[in-house]
């Protein structure tokens, strides 16, 4: 329901937000239903033609079964089974070089499996023509650990990028839905500023405020507190539950900041080596009683996963007579 | 003995397979270009960050090779009493061999090692796969228009260079070395034929321009994403470029002229 003008949003589906209705009611508070429904409908229906899907479909909007994949020889994903359920966010954790980044280009449909499926909303996303595939990424928004935005434009065009490739919008209604998603990551006053001038959490907000830009289905969010100031750390962790909840958004974070993850996630994945170990809730995880899951959850220096890569004996290493660090 | 075959194989194998990629990338730039159409103002900025910042640098070089040309063929020319034929000597070798290939070879070292960095870093930090997440072809809107800006400029920059070029051999032989004004003018217009000698050279240049581009652009786009590695890609842009230009000037030279 819109906050502003107490209207009932007309259902038509998960994506029709309350969020995007109190929004857009704000800046036109006698729209008619049509306008306002009117850049979902182009979207969807041009997605796959269809607008109608409830809020009570049980079905998850991710579903993975039996990924493989590997790295030249080394071998990242080997059976994996995730499921991503609507309107949650999703947590998949794992230490560094577990392919987390990978999973989610797996999602994205930027590579290709050796093995198993991915279904996104139903759809096989491996096995999708081109252009079927690029309709379905309108719908999927991604923020990058970098931010990936574009270097030669400023943080408003970055944002305004999405709307002027993908609908036939007005000037004026590009400006103000682009202001509006600034102010929703609180940087409406920097649309001025170039990529390059922007911090690492203001760059990483302003690519989460163009994730947004077509009100997607869902997220996915690439390391979203790595190398963070705790101030930012808190933006962003407040961000990310807030849109989710209030624009009935599915967001898959991929992280290994456990703390702030299990403040936000619903549901926590956790892999290593390939596999899922194990999964559940935050509170589940934490009392896990895998010594794996354990030394992740709590960062004990100790347990199964060691400190060292291997190698040989310190004193052995030590005391072999070597040339240039060899044997 | 096997092993060192196999590696030598391996070798072969990966050669061809990027070969491949590099015809398959240029496949989907050449299918790309209904995006040009679509959206002209991204090929007249990219003429302008590959052409027109070229200028400069060309027609600086046409210059000096004009003058050199001028003073070296007085010398040589001189000799027979035959300096009147000066200006057809600097232009018929501006127009035919050194407008194209000097020009291709500058390109490659200033706007190919250019689109290759742009490339490569644009892959290094992302934005070619953020731009796919939001559902954007970077073939079409990042590759094909710089392909097409380094294809136009190509032959307009080698114009450049040749008139600059003539310039420089009029003011070193008809100024500095005292050669006959009307016959430097009329025996070049006399001697150097449209077809022979204008078309051969934009075809060349028309040549180069795509296969300098395309080798910038899929050295920058098969890049490996680190900072090492788009070093690496730089440096094989203009290599590969400069190979490319001498060896196939080599081929349309046999062709266009050898009869």
């Amino acid at each position: 329901m819109c906050p502003e003008c107490g209207e009932l949003g007309d259902g038509l589906d998960g994506h029709y937000s309350d969020w995007r209705q109190s929004r857009l009611c704000s800046f036109w508070p006698g729209a008619p239903g049509w306008w306002r429904a009117w850049p979902l409908l182009r979207l969807e229906a041009g997605a796959d033609g269809r607008y109608t899907m409830s809020d009570s479909q049980a079905e998850p909007l991710v579903k993975i079964r039996g990924l493989r994949f590997s790295r030249g020889e080394k071998r990242i994903f080997d059976g994996v089974d995730i499921d991503i359920q609507r309107h949650r966010v999703t947590a998949i954790m794992g230490p560094s070089g577990t392919g987390k980044t990978t999973l989610l280009k797996l999602i994205g449909g930027q590579l290709q499996p050796e093995a198993g499926t991915v279904i996104v909303d139903g759809k096989d996303i491996h096995a999708l023509p081109l252009d079927a595939l690029y309709k379905l990424r309108i719908r999927m928004g991604m923020m990058f650990q970098s931010g990936a935005l574009l270097t030669d434009i400023d943080v408003f065009e970055n944002v305004a990028y999405p709307l002027r490739e993908h609908t036939s919008l007005s000037e004026e209604m590009i400006r103000k839905l682009v202001l509006l998603k600034l102010e929703a990551v609180g940087l409406r006053g920097a649309r001025d500023l170039m990529p390059s001038e922007l911090s690492g959490g203001m760059a990483r907000r302003v690519a989460l405020a163009r994730a947004v830009a077509l009100d997607p289905m869902m997220i996915m969010y690439d390391e979203p507190f790595t190398g963070q100031d705790p101030i930012s750390m808190g933006v962003l962790v407040e961000l990310i539950r807030e849109l989710n909840d209030a624009s009935r958004l599915t967001s898959i974070i991929v992280s290994h900041d456990v703390q702030e993850t299990a403040e936000i996630a619903d549901h926590i994945y956790v892999i290593s080596q390939g596999k899922v170990i194990e999964h559940g809730t935050p509170e589940e995880l934490m009392d896990s009683q895998s010594a794996w899951v354990k030394q992740f959850m709590h960062g004990l220096p100790d347990g199964p996963v060691r400190f060292h890569y291997p190698a040989p004996d310190l004193a052995q290493d030590f005391f072999r007579h070597s040339t240039g660090g060899r044997p | 003995m096997i092993e060192q075959l196999a590696r030598l194989g391996r070798t072969g194998l990966l050669a061809l397979e990027r070969l491949g990629r590099g015809h398959l990338l240029l496949l989907a730039i050449l299918k790309g270009m209904t995006e040009i159409v679509r959206r002209p103002f991204l090929l007249i900025a990219q003429m302008f960050s590959v052409g027109v910042l070229s200028i400069l640098i060309v027609g600086i070089s046409g210059l000096f090779v004009g003058m050199v040309l001028g003073l070296q063929g007085y010398y040589v020319l001189s000799q027979f009493g035959a300096e009147e034929s000066l200006g057809v000597m600097v232009a018929a070798s501006l127009v035919r061999e050194l407008g194209p290939v000097v020009t291709a070879l500058l390109f490659a070292g200033r706007a190919g090692s250019a689109l290759t960095a742009e490339i490569g870093l644009m892959k290094a930090t992302e934005q070619l796969s953020g731009l796919e997440m939001m559902a954007v072809d970077p073939v079409k809107r990042i590759l094909a228009p710089r392909f097409f800006a380094g294809f136009l400029s190509m032959p307009l920059l080698a114009a450049l260079f040749s008139a600059l070029g003539i310039l420089g051999g009029y003011l070193v032989s008809v100024g500095l070395l005292g050669v006959d004004e009307g016959a430097f003018w009329s025996q070049m217009q006399h001697k150097i034929d449209l077809h022979e000698d204008i078309y051969n050279g934009v075809i060349k240049s028309l040549v180069f321009g795509v296969v300098c581009t395309w080798i910038a652009l899929f050295q920058g786009y098969d890049a490996v994403p680190t900072s090492e590695g788009v070093s690496r890609a730089t440096t094989r842009t203009v290599v590969h470029s400069a190979f490319a230009v001498l060896g196939l000037d080599f081929v349309l030279t046999a062709l266009m002229f050898g009869d």
